[in-house]
């Protein structure tokens, strides 16, 4: 299991658990944090599962989550599609931020 | 009693649910849903979940315990089957009442079935629910593999793109003159056409399903010019017929759906109707009433309901927007494209990477985006704006949609 951080949209911090394998969009979802939206299921068609995840060495962002989360009037240097992030041993400890709604 | 009833434990109820207690909703809230799982997403039936690339514990739209912890009451495996509006009072299918301060009529649809002989065969099948495709995969284990999809609309062509991949040998039968036409302009239904043929469907349209063959079980379709397609099973993916049976013997306005206004109220007190089955005056379609059957109309009017309970009544704007995968295509569709005078053509279709546009006296309504994510997001806000736009500038690939927003 690997653990990490979740902030939702009010600012109140969640630790959580999930197994490696999951999506991070799942395993916010998981969790029992209501904010995350994630209407297309994480299959990279929306832009509901937008978190920013600060300090972390993540897998680059395709083109079509770059293209997507462009979409957000709140996009930053952290911006990330939660369901493009693959939970692995290597993000444990990992703090996630919901971004608000657009 | 509970201050709020949900009828149907699909996406709609469920996010209405989910979305009053993130307004700080402190009633009694109680779910009602007809299948007897936790609400999921009902996407990867045709998709993900029917390729298993997917186990249905993903679809999960929460948790078990998230019901639990937010003190919402589901009732799974029950259905409303009558309505007393001024008693406020619900009859469920065991005979039971349950009393209601405010209801939320979330039912959704029922899929529609033919009415030719032999519909009611074993081997047929609608993709609807989890039940619809668990038995539809084992039969696939079991053996079947010729299989006859009836209907060519976004269901019928992903459940024959993942059937394809399987290794099953599929027909599609369209009624219509081509595919998607209830929903999409021409260029995209040729090119979705050829996608398939391309992998191995063998896709007919102009087509009429006069029969189901078979003794018990279906072998065959016959078809109106007389011939026989040889199935071990088929998909009936024509559409669904809006679940309002009870709320409209109860005296609600509506015939295709339940009517309702822009704050999601249907005509009797206290009554709102959500997601696929609400009829409403679409902003996004120039006012026409309409039905929109969607993720994200299901979850944004379960939203805009939550809120109004809850005190912050706004009435129902939300951009409609759609997507659908099949094979290595990924389409995203911005807007609704009904009532269009012209399209434009963006982009490659041979490189398999182009945008439908579509206009309306001069303004950009709706765009089908294939592999095009770009063109989506960037387009989406040319309909947000009722922009007009130049149609060679449109088709102009180099030029960013962007960069034509006024």
């Amino acid at each position: 299991m690997i653990s990490f951080t979740i902030v939702d949209r009010q600012g109140r911090e969640t630790q959580a658990q999930a197994p490696s394998g999951l999506s991070l969009m799942e395993a916010i979802r998981q969790a029992d944090v209501g904010d995350l939206e994630a209407l297309c299921g994480g299959s990279c068609s929306c832009a509901t599962c937008h978190v920013f995840v600060e300090s972390f060495d993540l897998d680059a962002m395709s083109g079509d989550e770059d293209d997507l989360l462009d979409s957000s009037d709140h996009r930053s240097a952290a911006s990330r599609l939660s369901c493009q992030i693959r939970l692995t041993e290597a993000l444990a400890g990992l703090r996630v931020t919901i971004a608000p709604e657009d | 009693m509970a201050d709020v009833v949900i009828v149907g434990g699909g996406h709609a109820g469920a996010q209405c649910a989910i979305a009053l207690r993130q307004q700080g909703f402190e009633g009694s809230i109680v779910l009602i849903g007809r299948e007897s799982e936790l609400p999921y997403e009902r996407p990867p039936l045709s998709k993900e979940y029917f390729a298993r690339e997917k186990s249905f514990e993903r679809l999960y739209i929460r948790p078990a315990q998230f019901w639990q912890d937010k003190d919402i009451a589901l009732h799974l495996g029950c259905e409303v089957v009558a309505v007393d509006p001024q008693a406020k009072l619900l009859t469920l299918g065991d005979g039971a009442q349950m009393a209601y301060d405010r209801l939320v009529w979330a039912t959704g649809g029922d899929p529609r079935g033919l009415s030719c002989p032999g519909a009611n065969l074993a081997g047929v099948h609608a993709v609807r629910t989890r039940e619809d495709c668990d038995l539809l995969m084992g039969e696939i284990d079991g053996g079947v593999n010729k299989i006859a999809v009836i209907g060519g609309g976004y269901i019928g062509l992903e459940a024959a793109a993942v059937l394809t991949k399987m290794g099953c040998h599929v027909t599609l039968l369209e009624a219509a003159p081509r595919v998607l036409a209830r929903v999409a302009g021409p260029e995209l239904s040729a090119f979705y056409e050829a996608e398939h043929r391309t992998h191995g469907v063998d896709l007919r349209t102009s087509v009429t399903v006069t029969a189901l063959e078979g003794e018990g079980r279906v072998s065959g379709v016959s078809l109106g010019d007389g011939s026989l397609v040889a199935a071990d099973a088929v998909i009936v993916g024509i559409g669904i017929v809006p679940a309002i049976t009870p709320l409209i013997a109860a005296g609600a306005a509506g015939t295709q759906g339940v009517e309702v206004d822009a704050h999601c109220r249907s005509s009797l007190p206290d009554i709102y109707a959500i997601g696929d089955c609400a009829s409403f005056a679409c902003a996004y379609a120039g006012g026409q009433a309409m039905r929109v059957e969607s993720v994200q109309n299901a979850n944004d009017q379960a939203v805009c309901v939550a809120k109004a309970i809850c005190g912050d009544a706004q009435p129902y704007r939300a951009f409609p927007w759609f997507w659908s995968n099949q094979y290595d295509l990924k389409l995203q569709t911005a807007g609704i494209s009904l009532g269009y005078d012209a399209t434009v053509l963006r982009g490659d279709r041979a490189a398999r990477s182009f945008s439908v546009i579509y206009l309306k006296q001069g303004r950009v309504i709706a765009l089908d985006c294939v592999n095009r994510t770009k063109d989506y997001v960037q387009g989406r806000k040319l309909v947000e704006a009722g922009a007009s736009v130049d149609p060679a500038r449109l088709a102009d690939a180099d030029t960013p949609l962007k960069a034509l927003i006024a």
